[in-house]
Parts: C-alpha cells; structure tokens; sequence
C-alpha cells in the first residue's frame, strides 16, 4: 500500500454542510456476485444509530456521524489524525432491490448487501440441439 | 581578529533572545516544506489525562481477540491483522481499498508505564488505550528546608 492511502482523505465537495465538522471519504470494499452486491466501508467512531444510508434511483449514499472523538476531560497532547464525518456517494449500474437491503455496522465497519433485482438477474439460456 | 559572532552579541544585546527565537521559529517553519512527515499505521492520538495517557486509533473492523497489545518499559507495541472475508466462489473484486494484512506499531512515551495498570478497549473500531505513568516515576516534590 502507498503511504498516504493509510491516511484518511478528506472529502472535497461542493456544498457546505450545516455541521463545521471535516469529513472523510470512508474506504470501502466493493465486490459482487450474482445474486447480490456487497459494499464494506470503513467508518470508525460510528454505530448503528449514526449512520444513514440512502438509495435515491440508482444514487447511493452512505454517511456517518461521529458524535464525540475526544477523550473526557483529557487534554490532546499529540496527534497523527483528525475525527470527523463520513460520506461517500456511489452511482450503482444495476438495478437494486431495495426492499431486501441488508446493512449492519460491526467494530466501525459498515456492511451493505444489496441484493439484485429478479428481473437483471443473469438467466441461463439453454440451447436445445436441433 | 575578534570573533564577529561575539561582537554581534555585544552590539544588539538587548535584541538576542527574540532574534534566537525568531530564527528558531522560521528554520522550524521551513524545514518541513515539501515533506511530510513519514507517518506509520495505524495513526494515534495521545492524551493526557492526570498523569496517564491515553492513545487512541482507528481500527475499524478488527477482531479484538487477535490483536496484540504489549508495554515494556515507556514503550507501547500494538499489532494485529486485518480481517479478510472469506468468499464463496463465483465472487468478483469491484474495488478494493481497506487494509490487507498485518501492521504493527510501537510507540514511545514520555515516562515509564506502569504495565499492571494498563487498559485497552476496543469499541466502534476505535482502540483506546490507557498507559498510567509508574509511582515511581512520578516527579517528586522536594521541600525546601
């Protein structure tokens, strides 16, 4: 891995959010097989209460809340990263059935399955010999 | 010959601790341009909390069981290895940008830990650590007679 890829990135966008806090582009793991998709995210300081997850036609969005990162009533001598937000946004190409989402969040990782609509499901055609 | 560096003392006497100070302040400011600082994984934070301080990093997705946290003397030695999901076949990589494999990091402090006192949690992927400082290590105070 290169270097700056352990580091967390910031997110860059266009809009402003109402929170003053930073954001950061979650890493995530996405893979496939033919019945659902699957999406890993990592998103530490974040539990099931505080991440949102939406599906808007073919637009999804994952985001986290990192409620409180500091330490109580110690103060912060040293530091080597920042704590703040997750969001990340992704276009899926196939079609999603959205009624049979899955999604957990287990030691700040977020599990996504998003099963396959029936109808785009690969369908086996049989030839039959002439 | 006299020394120039010993003239220019005498000369503007009054000004020589801030001057120090000021070149002190730029070289710092400079000399880190255009590098970074080479930075290990995982990242922490410390804190500081009476006397104990508190490392903290994010390992999201970590089996708590199978990392390995060790303190020696003021030095804290934290592993472990990422977690891989073990796939049936027929499954395709679309994208893969989490950790693989292991890590291990050691850290120094500033003074000898008391590693009977040590406590680790490990909660939403973050690791918080609590190293108290030992007893007698502990600065103490002298009474003046």
């Amino acid at each position: 891995m290169v270097e700056k890829d352990l580091q967390k990135t910031e997110n860059v966008s266009a809009t402003e959010r109402i929170r003053n806090v930073k954001t950061f582009v979650p890493r995530v793991d996405i893979y496939e097989n033919k019945d659902s998709l699957f999406l890993l995210a990592d998103m530490p300081g974040v539990n099931e209460k505080t991440v949102d997850i939406e599906l808007e036609k073919n637009i999804l969005t994952i985001a986290g809340r990192v409620e409180n990162g500091s330490v109580e009533d110690a103060s912060l001598m040293y530091s080597e990263y920042e704590i703040g937000d997750y969001e990340r946004v992704f276009t899926l190409s196939d079609e999603i059935d959205r009624d049979k989402i899955v999604a957990t969040v287990k030691n700040g990782v977020l599990r996504l399955e998003l099963p396959k609509a029936e109808k785009i499901k690969p369908k086996k055609i049989a030839i039959k010999a002439a | 010959m006299f020394n120039p560096g010993l003239w220019r003392v005498r000369r503007f006497s009054g000004l020589t601790p801030e001057m120090a100070t000021l070149q002190r302040e730029m070289n710092r400011l400079f000399s880190s341009v255009g590098q970074r600082p080479p930075q290990e994984y995982p990242a922490v934070n410390v804190w500081e909390k009476e006397g104990t301080a508190i490392v903290t990093a994010e390992l999201p997705g970590m089996d708590p069981e199978k990392m390995d946290i060790s303190v020696s003397g003021d030095s804290l030695s934290i592993s472990g290895e990422f977690q891989q999901e073990t796939f049936s076949d027929g499954v395709t990589y679309l994208r893969q940008e989490r950790g693989i494999g292991a890590f291990k990091r050691n850290i120094q402090l500033p003074f000898q830990v008391d590693a009977q006192a040590v406590d680790a949690r490990y909660e939403k992927g973050i690791l918080v650590i609590s190293l108290p400082r030992m007893k007698e290590d502990l600065p103490k105070k002298i009474k003046i007679q």
